[in-house]
């Protein structure tokens, strides 16, 4: 059972307030994309042992949607942001450096 | 044969007379008595019988980790099973029965089990049951089912209320002994907040049983003094009957709490479960006995040492006039020394170890106890209570040395701390090889949020033994908890003289070369009758790593989780595969660390509140006019409305026959209501709808789908656009809370820059549609509004006031019928609904339900989200590409319609379907082609998404999705009956109701 | 029968808290720049009360304004006044890429009194009640047992909570089971 700083209203919200939303930061394709794009974006997901940005909706609550960097094997969390970025803030990326060195998620590391 | 002492009992308030029954007999304890002591105190020493041989068994422990004695709690409402005496508080009219035997516990037939034994080793049922095959359903099965289980299941509806308790705090400590209230008082004093709860009706543990001196005081005392000192503190709580369960991520934990077990009936609620957020947990939980392996150790009588103390010094039961000791360390002297203090006779103590000398061995030898150094039990004596023991060389083979009459036995083979919750979220365990026991690693503590350790673990749980060093302990550890929580405390603890202890010794089996027949008799887990030589030969067999061995034997999987018997059946295991215990390792500690109450899970959700029932406006005059329900969402939607000696069908029919003929009502509130705004709305809209929802003009409705962005129909509804920049989005029922989230997550989370604002109104208003012929004179009656057929055309909304309540109106219609949808206040609803009943009582106007509102749209060939969409149907396959724009470059699902599988000509589409001979088509059948396939199954080539007898038809009708249907107008296909027989069916257009709309354009 | 009702009509349970229907309260929705000047304006010329700052809620009598979210106020008002007021809102605001919708009919709110008002709140939601946590003035989303809701804490003894009208029943058991005596629990 989780709790996670809401960036939005600034609740640490149990987990039974919010709602999960699966990998962070993909890329909308939409009509023109190749069909290995779309695949990528609609279907294929990260399944890491370890490092894991995240989106959250802070369901029961202020309804705002925010991201988490979330070690999956020990529950640490690295740090939440708000979900309106393509990519994660340079102080949380910090803070997993610290963290985890030696990181990476995608192309990110 | 055990019996109450004359004096002593520090638990008991021998003033006060508690009577209770044991399978029906009428007995006598004291208040304070456990279910288990004022057994034992009326010589009851047998209280259950084994799950797999029907062994006679009597109680071995005196707390949570008791394998033997479940009991039948209670009856009717309040029924339970499964319930450990040690730990069930005795009060006046407690009922209790003993489980797994029949006839009696004294004479069970099941006992024959027991003289098989040599037949129904581990993995006996696996290897059993297996051929032949039929025999599984009909032969085996019955059997295993009869065997299963140990208690009865409940059969009537529990009587009591059980709640839920959530609070955060800095601190919570697990364990009330001297361990937790001195981590307890530590802590507190740094000025954190601290919740202290204790799974006992009492504080203090066994340091009073145990003789503990503190401070220089009796522990008793010591105990006392601290709990005031907490009690004064603002910042401390305190709470007994309270047990830790479990361990979770992020801090969070459940406690148990028993509020009324032992006072049932007084009204509060039975047990309550806290939902804990603490930020430092620290246990305090202390350890537990393990018993030892010698052939006999489960008659009745024979004990743990520790428990013999706990009845003898807690509830003044003696066991029997003469208790042998054996014991492989010194605290079991212990036991010896209360005994005689009692009065009772101790005739030896066998101790396994060659040579012990000094400290509790020699108070033991002065006050005259016969200590055998290097001797063990090769048997008991006694079948159905102990009568006496075979004494043996522990080094030997089991030849008898001499027999010793006794009526208890008491062993020991050292201590194990409960170190379940700080294992349950991922604290490590080390082994200590000079203690035999996995004790905590400090180093490898569960973790936070912040990735910070979470948890401390102090005293016996943490493998400190000794009192003095307990309590060093306990401070220290409630420090380390302070100074996470950035507090600093002196670690300043309570004193103890420091104990001279004989090193223990390991004895997994007793005798050490013991033969096969020795080791059959010798229980490692007693509730489910796994022996040593189960684990052998589990490990002969090959299941050598300690999971395997544990599901393959059973061993630790009973309602004790194998408190007793883990660590005894894992060192055999290890004995056998010649392994050090430490690389065996440990099975994983799972919560709860006893069982809690179903209702104390459920808490409240139970009943009327076990879900959320939504309820419209009108929903208590639907239940007042004889309303039969349908489920949507949590709404309860009207089926229909059968009056008084009409059935639900019959009533379906006259409620679709009264609107197509004149005028109907439906209440239509649970439809969701979506305002989306902003100079970006439109666009917005463009991207959620497959058709084009900005060229809509102010006042008009549009019919829009929505796809998700796999493509699929998830949604539809009537769109209004309310002004330049606003527009009204009506979704499903079921959809209205889906959709809304659907909008915010693609504004917040991918087009975070659009200027575009939702709100959810579906709640705001009740909608009413007034539908039928006489619709427009119903609502002309009610007067206020221009809703002639000039002025206000179909796909027209409108605001304004009708019979003086503010109303918006559209007229749209999923009927094929003139038709209103009036949105009027909630607070109005009931009011508006009343009055259109009143101004269409002269054309016989009737409210319809859910049945007859689906009958007429699959009359006119409407679809249905959820019934003609399951998740896998694109909107083309229903022959809506009308409603899918050609010009967007873009929206929701457009790119996954692209691809190939989405593009087949061969995907099942939507066509009508007309039985040949009338009847109705049995919904989800699926129609056959010619052919197998490779399972055997018959090739489909269709299937029914909707199917109804129509009143307007007089016949049966249905819609359905089928191979190239909208080609094979004519067909005839047949669809095969559960039944075996086949019903054939016309493919038809959809519309199968005034085709050209003339009835909804009038 | 021609009279606004609320969903169930102000009933109400005595346990060892009160528990009661506050029956039909003016609210609108406003969502806008919560930092703009114009929407604190208008606001605050209707309301009478200071924009609040996060999971907070100012009032005076039945006029007040509620933090829903960062872009989200909920503006109370007394019920028969929340038609003009909302017309009102709208012409101030008519410049501004703003929402503002009447949402009166789409709740229903409960007022809880008694001292151990916060223990009936625990039994039921995850949300930190705790005094010194959840204060005078604090106003809070979260969930009660299985529905969306906000709580409010009006005073030290009284709590008001504000859920989607269509749950008002189940809320009202909820609460009222929450408050049968026998089931404090002396905690806080």
């Amino acid at each position: 059972m989780l709790i996670l700083h809401c960036p939005n209203c600034g609740v640490d919200a149990d987990e039974t307030e919010l709602a999960p939303g699966g990998e962070a930061h993909l890329t909308r394709e939409g009509p023109g994309s190749s069909d290995e794009e779309f695949e990528q974006y609609l279907f294929l997901r990260e399944n890491p042992r370890g490092v894991h940005f995240e989106r959250w909706r802070h369901a029961m609550g202020c309804g705002k949607w925010f991201h988490a960097a979330r070690c999956t094997t020990t529950m640490e969390v690295f740090g939440t942001y708000p979900a309106q970025t393509s990519e994660p803030p340079q102080e949380i990326r910090d803070r997993i450096s610290d963290r985890r060195p030696g990181w990476r998620w995608r192309e990110l590391s | 044969m055990s019996t109450r002492l004359a004096t002593g009992g520090r638990l008991l308030n021998r003033r006060k007379q508690v009577g209770f029954t044991f399978n029906g007999r009428r007995l006598t304890g004291f208040e304070g008595d456990t279910l288990a002591s004022a057994l034992l105190a009326q010589g009851q020493a047998l209280m259950g019988r084994s799950f797999k041989y029907h062994r006679p068994r009597g109680v071995v422990a005196s707390g949570s980790e008791e394998p033997n004695a479940l009991m039948n709690l209670g009856r009717g409402g309040r029924f339970e099973p499964n319930q450990r005496a040690t730990t069930t508080e005795l009060f006046d009219g407690l009922e209790a029965s003993s489980q797994n035997h029949w006839p009696s516990l004294d004479f069970d037939v099941g006992e024959i089990n027991a003289s098989l034994s040599r037949f129904l080793p581990a993995g006996f049922y696996y290897k059993t049951f297996i051929h032949p095959r039929p025999f599984w359903k009909h032969v085996y099965e019955p059997f295993i089912r009869r065997s299963a289980g140990l208690g009865k299941a409940p059969k009537d509806r529990d009587v009591d209320r059980y709640e839920h308790f959530n609070i955060r705090t800095d601190v919570v400590v697990i364990g009330g002994g001297i361990a937790g209230l001195q981590a307890a008082l530590t802590v507190a004093r740094s000025g954190a907040e601290v919740l202290l709860i204790e799974q006992a009706a009492h504080w203090g543990g066994r340091a009073p049983v145990d003789g503990a001196v503190i401070d220089g005081r009796p522990a008793d005392e010591w105990i006392a003094g601290a709990v005031a000192e907490l009690e004064g503190m603002e910042n401390v709580r305190l709470r007994l009957r309270t047990m830790g369960s479990g361990v979770y991520d992020h801090g969070y934990m459940l406690a148990y709490e028993r509020v009324a077990d032992h006072t049932l009936g007084d009204d509060r609620p039975r047990h309550r479960l806290w939902r804990i957020r603490a930020r430092q947990i620290v246990t305090a939980t202390g350890a537990i006995e393990r018993p030892l392996a010698f052939a006999g150790n489960d008659v009745p009588g024979v004990m743990l040492a520790s428990a013999v103390r706990d009845y003898v010094a807690n509830w003044a039961v003696s066991p029997g006039d003469r208790t042998v000791i054996v014991t492989n360390n010194d605290d079991a002297y212990r036991t010896a020394l209360a005994l005689k203090a009692a009065g009772l006779e101790v005739p030896a103590i066998l101790d396994a170890r060659p040579s012990v000398s000094g400290g509790l061995v020699e108070e033991a030898r002065k006050i005259g106890i016969r200590v055998e150094q290097g001797r063990g039990v090769a048997k008991v004596l006694g079948r159905k209570r102990v009568e006496g023991v075979a004494v043996c060389s522990q080094s030997g083979e089991g030849a008898v040395l001499e027999e010793i009459p006794c009526e208890a036995v008491a062993m020991s083979g050292g201590w194990s701390p409960v170190v379940h919750l700080w294992s349950h979220c991922g604290g490590r365990l080390r082994w200590d090889d000079s203690l035999c026991h996995f004790r905590p690693d400090a180093d490898k503590a569960p973790t936070g949020a912040d990735g910070q350790p979470v948890a401390v673990v102090v005293g016996a749980a943490n493998g400190e033994l000794h009192t003095g060093e307990i309590l060093r302990d306990a401070a220290e550890g409630g420090a380390t908890a302070a100074r996470r929580l950035g507090r600093e405390v002196e670690p300043q603890a309570a004193s103890a003289e420091a104990e001279h202890a004989n090193p223990m010794a390991p004895v997994w089996v007793m005798p050490q070369g013991a033969g096969h027949d020795l080791r059959a008799k010798m229980w490692l887990d007693f509730q489910n009758d796994v022996k040593v030589t189960d684990v052998q030969l589990a490990a002969r067999e090959g299941f050598e790593s300690v999971e395997h061995a544990k599901r393959y034997t059973t061993l630790g999987m009973a309602t004790d989780q194998g408190k007793l018997s883990n660590i005894n059946g894992l060192a055999v295991l290890a004995h056998t595969l010649n392994e050090d215990i430490p690389q065996v390792g440990t099975t994983t500690f799972r919560p709860p660390y006893t069982p809690i109450s179903m209702g104390s899970i459920a808490g409240e959700a139970r009943g009327e509140l076990f879900q959320p029932v939504r309820r419209t406006p009108m929903h208590d005059w639907h239940e007042g006019n004889g309303a039969t329900w349908e489920p949507v969402g949590h709404w309860r939607r009207p089926y229909a409305y059968p009056r008084p000696g009409e059935s639900v069908h019959d009533a379906v029919q006259r409620e679709v026959k009264t609107t197509r003929d004149s005028v109907g009502l439906l209440d239509a509130s649970t439809l969701g209501k979506i305002v989306v705004k902003g100079p970006d709305a439109g666009r917005f809209l463009d991207m959620l709808y497959t058709n084009m929802m900005s060229t809509l003009k102010v006042g008009r409705c549009r019919y829009g789908l929505m796809c998700s962005e796999n493509g699929f129909l998830m949604d539809d509804g009537v769109v209004a656009r309310l002004s330049e920049d606003t527009w009204l989005c009506h979704t499903t029922t079921g959809g209205a809370d889906r959709i809304h989230a659907h909008m915010e997550e693609w504004l917040q989370t991918e087009w975070w820059g659009w200027k575009v604002y939702t709100a959810n109104l579906t709640e705001q208003y009740a909608q009413i549609g007034v539908v039928g012929p006489k619709a427009r004179a119903v609502l002309e009656k009610l007067g206020g509004m221009d809703i002639s057929a000039d002025n206000f055309k179909f796909m027209d909304w409108a605001d304004g006031e009708l019979a003086g309540i503010p109303a918006r109106v559209f007229r749209i219609s999923f009927s094929g019928e003139l038709s209103f949808e009036v949105a009027v206040p909630a607070s109005r609803g009931r009011e508006f609904w009343d009055l259109c009943l009143d101004a269409g009582r002269e054309f016989g106007i009737a409210p319809y339900g859910t049945e007859a509102l689906h009958i007429m749209r699959a009359e006119k060939g409407f679809i249905m989200i959820g019934d003609e969409t399951d998740g896998t149907v694109i909107p083309q396959d229903l022959g809506l590409d009308w409603a899918i724009s050609k010009k967007k470059d873009d929206y929701i699902g457009k790119r996954a319609q692209q691809r190939e599988h989405m593009a087949r000509p061969d995907r099942w589409k939507l066509v009508g379907l007309e039985t040949l001979d009338g009847s109705t088509l049995p919904d989800g059948a699926y129609a056959v082609a010619e052919g197998t396939n490779a399972n055997g199954q018959r090739i489909t080539q269709g299937r029914v998404t909707s199917t109804y007898h129509s009143p307007t038809l007089g016949r049966g009708i249905a819609m359905g999705l089928v191979l190239h249907g909208p080609d094979r107008m004519g067909e005839v296909l047949d669809f095969p009956k559960v039944d075996g027989t086949v019903v054939q069916a016309r493919i038809v257009d959809p519309v199968f109701f005034d085709k050209d709309g003339e009835k909804q354009n009038v | 029968m021609s009279e606004p009702v609320s969903a169930l009509r102000g009933e109400s349970y005595d346990g060892h808290i009160r528990v009661e229907e506050a029956g039909l309260r003016g609210m609108i929705t406003v969502r806008g720049d919560l930092s703009s000047e114009a929407v604190a304006r208008a606001v605050g010329e209707v309301s009478g009360v200071e924009v609040p700052g996060p999971n907070a809620a100012n009032a005076s009598d039945a006029r007040g304004l509620c933090w829903m979210s960062p872009d989200e106020l909920l503006l109370l008002v007394p019920h028969a006044e929340a038609g003009e007021t909302l017309r009102r809102l709208s012409d101030a605001l008519a410049g501004e890429h703003a929402l503002v919708v009447d949402v009166s009919d789409a709740r229903a709110t409960f007022r809880l009194t008694g001292a151990p008002v916060r223990e009936v709140l625990a039994k039921l939601t995850p949300a930190d009640v705790s005094p010194g946590v959840f204060e005078l003035g604090a106003f809070r989303r979260t969930r009660l047992a299985q529905v969306p809701a906000a709580i409010w804490m009006r005073d030290a003894q009284t709590a008001e909570v504000v859920c989607f009208r269509s749950v008002a029943r189940y809320m009202f058991d909820l609460l009222a089971t929450a408050a049968r005596p026998g089931g404090e629990v002396g905690y806080f």
